[in-house]
Formats: C-alpha cells, structure tokens, sequence
C-alpha cells in the first residue's frame, strides 16, 4: 500500500523531503538543477528522430510475422474502408424523396431528414414534440453539468430538483397551458434516457446497500441480499420486465393500478441494482483488513467507517466495472419494448415500417446505433477522467 | 491485582477458532506507565494488545481499560476506543484523504469537534511529530517514516489516556526507524501511558518501565529493563535475547 524512499531518492517532481531540520539554502539548489536533465527518458530523443518510416520498420515490419499480419490488415482494410466510404458518405443521397434514393449507390440518409422526428419523439403529439425535445436538451444539459466538478456544490441537488419538476411539466403537461400529454404516448429519446439515468440513479445507491448487506453479520440481512442478487442475476432481464409489466399488477389490491412506465422502471432498476452490487463488492472487499481496524481503533461508528472510509475507496477502484454496468444498463432500456414502450430504437423500428421508406430500414439503424454509441461513448471517456481523477494522489 | 491499574488483564484466553493463543494472560498497567511486550514470532503479542481496544474480542477472562470491562457491550467498546489510541505496523493511514483530513475525521466524527478548532490541534500535533509542512498531501506522497509519525499523531488527535504500538517500526526502513523512535521516546516523557510491542531493544531499555516477554500465547515473564536484560530467570528469555542482541 505504502510506497517507501529514504529521503534522498525522493521522486523529482516532490522535491527533496525535509526530515527534521530544513536543509541549508544552497542544497536546495543544486537538487533542482540536477535531476531536469538526468529525468528525461533516454530513447525519447533517438525515437523522434527517425520519423515515421523508422517508426513503421521498428513496430510494423520488424519480424516476418509481423510483416504478413501488417499486410494482411492493410488488404482488410483496403477490402472494407473504400465501400464503406462510398455507401455512408460519398454515395449517399442526402436529401429528397425516396425516389431520390433508388438512383443513389449509396445510403439514403434522406430517411432520417424525413422521420428523425419519429425517432426521436415516437407517436408523441407532432405538434408538441417542441416539448419533449426542450425537456430531453435540459436532462442532458443537466447530465452534462453534473459531471463537471466545479458544479459538485449542494446546489447542484436543487438544480435537479427543478429540472426534474420542469421535465415532469413539459412531458406531462396539463399546466401552464401546456395539453396534456399521458405517458402511454411518450416515446423515443426521452423514454430511453429517463428511464436508463433514473433506473441507474436509483439502482446505484440501492447496489451499494446490497453489496454491504450482502457482507452484514446479521445472517438475515445477508441472507436477504444473496437472495436477491442471485435471483435478479439468475434471470433474463426480459423476464424480470414481464414481471414486472404483468405479474406484478396481479399482487396489488383491487383498484391501485401502477403506471406501466414506471413498472419497467421498477424492473430495469432491481435488475441493475443487482449487477452493480457485484461490482461493488468487488471493490469492497479490496479494502485492506488495516483500513477498517484502523477506523474502529479511532472509534468510527459501523456507518462513519462505512461512509468515510471504506466506501470512498472501494467505489475508486471500481469505477470501470460500475460505468460498464451504466453503459450496459443504457442499451438495455432498448427491451422495454416487449411491455410496449416506445424506447428509441423501438421509434426506429416503427419508422422503418412506412411502406414508402422500408427499404432503408439499415439507415434507420445505422443512426439509431450510432444515438446509443453517443451516449454510450460519453459515459466511458467519462469514467476515463472520472478514475484519474480519482487515483490521482492514490498511489497504491 | 492493583488498585490504581489503567489496564488490567485477568487470566485472559482467546482462541482463534480452535487454536489458542492467549492462555490465562494476566498483566496489570498503571497509569502513566510504559511497557514494552516482545517475544518470537507467532506468541500472540498482536493478540494482546488488539484485545486491549477490542479489535478483537478475548473469550475468558476480564479485560478492563480505566474502570470500564470490555464486554459485548458496544457502548463499553465505543468509550475505550475514544481512550486508546493504536498505531499499527503498516500505519493503516487513509489513503484518499490529506494527512490533515487524516488527523481530523475522527475527532470531527467521533467527538464532535468544531472543523477549525481540531486543525489547529492536528497542526500542532504535526509541528511536534515534525511533518508540519506535510499537512496538505496525501500519504502516498510520504516517506514510510513520515506516514507512521502521521499515524501516532492521528491517535494522538484523539487525546487518548492510553497508546497502543503495534511494531511501530518494523515496516521501516533502517535509517527511518530513529525518527519514529524519537517521537515516542518524546511521547513517553510526557507521561502518556504506553504499550508497546516492539523488538527495538536500545528503546526499551531507555523508555520503559517493564518488560513483558511473551512466548506460545503466554506471558513468561516480566520485570524492569535491568532485570530483564541482565538477569533473566527463565532459559526460554535467555534463548529469545541471546537470538535478538545478536544483531
Ligand atoms: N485472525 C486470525 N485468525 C487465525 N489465527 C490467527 C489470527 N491472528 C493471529 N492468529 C494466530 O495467532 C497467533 C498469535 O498471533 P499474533 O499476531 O498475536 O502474533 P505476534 O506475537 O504478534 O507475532 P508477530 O511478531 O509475527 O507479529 C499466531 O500463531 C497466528 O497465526
Ligand atoms: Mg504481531
């Protein structure tokens, strides 16, 4: 855990490590003149110098094998680049009817100018989809702004607060002489962005809980908690929705009728909630025997030493497994369509149904893949920062 | 038994599931008093001192720490932990937080104290430990020497009546072995109750006021310093020193 010099191999950047009294003035001196010239890495010079030809003789062409392999991929990709290019964007029609797109060799994108609205909004009133596009553009404004750290202050919650109450409005309606919308007719972009953002806003807290329950020594607390991971873990994400869609009405009470939006919300968020509790653990039980008795030799309540110590570390080492999850968890909201919601890429699917424009469903995809791989990718270089900024003064 | 004893061990056993490794230790430490416990490897001194905070819990016999028996109880448990103060071998310092943050979490937490009045408390702390100026970085960032002198002044926030060691020095490196010494020898002049397992010679002899020598989870005898290291009554305290001067 520690990492030990003595101090006159401290690292450069550190400086040297005053023990006891400070060292005279001139020692300092000639310490941070010394190491700039000796710190560079040797061959850094030698490498640049041979520019990219050395570079490629040295990496790509250095044995026979990798000669052949280097070859190979330079036909592949001589095989694959050139049509792609032409069908996704040299080719391609970009505007006009369908009429249009049977001359073109290449993609219609035409299909996306004329139904993205469909896409993206789904059977939402036309005339009103002003709405659900100002509500999808502040949740990810909001998105966005909470993972800046500047904004990390108590306010941000309140700020949340109000968009989630704004959302509400513009989605449903009914105040503010805004129609009122039911959520049965919502669809595309908002369906699947809320519910992936609250299912893992919810499963997250309620993952970290499960993860400690499942470590608790009460027995049935653990028991509890094993229980119900195995069982989420045990089944098919698409079964856990039917239940949720179908069985689960059967147990309320005559009369109480629970929205079928939130059901799948339900659904998607034990079934997450059950994943991310493994990656959690996962990084629960990497905490060193020494950081706990250390927080009970201070006198740390079970939750002080929960909260301020252990947990902290534990969600750090964990960071990639856990936006693995997230970014799972977001794809997956693309099977609340068998309990009939309108997600984006069910949207899509609609779309692709038009009679007149069914010949370019792959278009349809090609850009439904590509609104998920947005999303998708954002969350990874997210937690690419998110863990060095994390690790930054952890060294372990 | 004693009647002022600060720390009182009676006739302790402690198994670890079914091997044993206390066997009916009894000890008696008086307020102020340094002690040092020390034995080959595997005799149980960890146990020892870790029973004394209750970072584990012993299965016969009576442990009581200032008047309070440590039981079950978890209030018991909580007011002797708020008393004790431990430092470890491999200093368990928190590494996601300042060495700072490390001094004040639990005196904020566990104490209550208002945020500004303990730093200027763990400041001061650190002045006398010697690492002020190391206040804002992280432990990683420190030497091993300076991380456990972070350590005894994280317990030391606390104000604890009494300190546990751990083998503070053996995850050191030879020339940082003496700065952390030093520290506790000044800790030991101000009176603070001590005990510490340690196999540092030089510093019992010079620091404290008994020797508690420790062999198969008993303690096999136990003296002054001068007693001790001239004239041991058992072979086994012979063997043991003759093996440790050596070097
Ligand atoms: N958590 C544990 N579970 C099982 N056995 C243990 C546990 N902790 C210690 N022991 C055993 O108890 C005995 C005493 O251990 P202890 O750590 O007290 O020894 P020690 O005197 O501190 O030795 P060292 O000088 O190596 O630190 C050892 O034989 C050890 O294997
Ligand atoms: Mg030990």
């Amino acid at each position: 855990m520690s990492k030990q010099f003595p101090a006159d191999q401290a690292p450069v950047s550190a400086g040297p490590i005053p023990t006891g009294p400070v060292p005279p003035a001139h020692w300092a001196a000639s310490y941070e003149e010394e190491p700039t010239q000796a710190s560079a890495p040797p061959q850094a010079n030698g490498m640049t110098a041979l520019k990219p030809f050395g570079w490629a003789k040295d990496n790509l062409f250095n044995t026979p094998l990798n000669t052949v392999l280097t070859l190979a991929c330079l036909g592949l990709l001589w095989l694959v680049v050139p049509p792609a290019a032409n069908w996704l964007l040299l080719k391609a029609s970009w505007s006009g009817s369908s009429e249009a797109c049977r001359e073109a060799a290449g993609a219609c994108w035409s299909v996306i100018v004329v139904k993205h609205r469909l896409i993206f909004f789904g059977t939402y009133p036309y005339d009103e989809q002003w709405r659900p596009f100002l509500a999808c553009a502040l949740f990810v404004a909001m998105l966005g702004a909470s993972g800046v750290r500047a904004f990390w202050r108590p306010w941000l919650a309140g700020a949340w607060a109000l968009t989630l109450v704004g959302m509400g409005v513009l989605m449903w309606g009914g105040v503010a002489g805004l129609s009122y919308v039911p959520n049965d007719r919502w669809g595309g972009l908002p369906i699947t962005l809320m519910l992936s953002v609250f299912s893992i806003a919810i499963a997250f807290p309620l993952s970290i809980l499960l993860a400690l329950g499942r470590q608790s020594s009460l027995p049935a607390i653990r028991t509890f908690c094993v229980g119900f991971i195995e069982t989420m873990r045990g089944v098919p994400l698409v079964s856990v929705l039917f239940m949720a869609s179908v069985m689960f009405p059967l147990f309320l009470p005559e009369g109480v009728t629970v929205d079928k939006l939130l059901r799948a919300l339900a659904g998607m968020t034990l079934f997450t909630a059950a994943y991310l509790a493994e990656a959690v653990r996962g990084g629960l039980q990497a905490i060193p025997k020494g950081q706990y008795e250390a927080a009970d030799a201070l006198g740390l309540s079970y939750w002080q030493k929960t909260v301020l110590i252990v947990l902290p570390q534990a969600l750090r080492i964990v960071i990639p497994p856990i936006v693995n999850q997230f970014i799972s968890a977001f794809k997956d909201t693309s099977l609340v369509t068998i309990v009939g919601l309108y997600d984006l890429l069910t949207a899509a699917t609609v779309a692709t149904t038009d009679p007149e424009w069914r010949p370019y469903f792959a278009e349809v995809y090609v850009f439904a893949g590509l609104m998920f791989w947005i999303f998708c990718f954002s969350m990874s270089r997210y937690s690419q920062w998110l863990e060095r900024l994390a690790n930054r003064y952890t060294r372990r | 038994m004693t009647e002022n004893a600060i720390i009182e061990l009676r006739k302790v056993g402690k198994w670890y599931n079914s091997y044993h490794a206390l066997r009916d230790v009894s000890i008696s430490i008086k307020k102020g008093e340094k002690v040092v416990v020390c034995g080959p490897s595997g005799s149980g001194k960890s146990t020892m001192i870790r029973c004394i905070n209750r970072l584990e819990a012993h299965q016969t016999g009576h442990i009581i720490v200032d008047g309070i028996e440590l039981t079950d109880d978890v209030k018991a448990v909580e007011k002797i932990r708020r008393k004790v103060g431990m430092v470890f071998q491999n200093f368990n310092l928190f590494p996601h937080l300042t060495v700072l943050q490390n001094l004040t979490l639990a005196p904020i937490w566990v104490r209550g104290m208002a945020k500004s009045e303990i730093e200027e408390i763990a400041m001061m702390y650190l002045k006398r430990v010697r690492i002020p100026d190391q206040a804002h970085k992280f432990p990683g960032q420190l030497s091993g020497g300076q991380q456990q002198r972070v350590a005894i002044a994280r317990a030391l926030c606390m104000r604890p009546e009494i300190m546990l060691f751990d083998e503070p020095t053996s995850a050191l490196d030879p020339e940082m072995v003496k700065e952390v010494l030093d520290v506790m020898t000044e800790l030991a002049g101000e009176g603070m109750t001590m005990v510490c397992v340690t196999h540092e010679m030089g510093f019992a002899r010079q620091v404290a006021d008994s020797i508690v020598f420790m062999a198969e989870g008993s303690i096999i005898e136990s003296g002054s310093p001068a007693e001790f290291f001239e004239n041991p009554k058992s072979e086994r305290t012979r063997q043991f020193l003759g093996q440790i001067l050596e070097h």
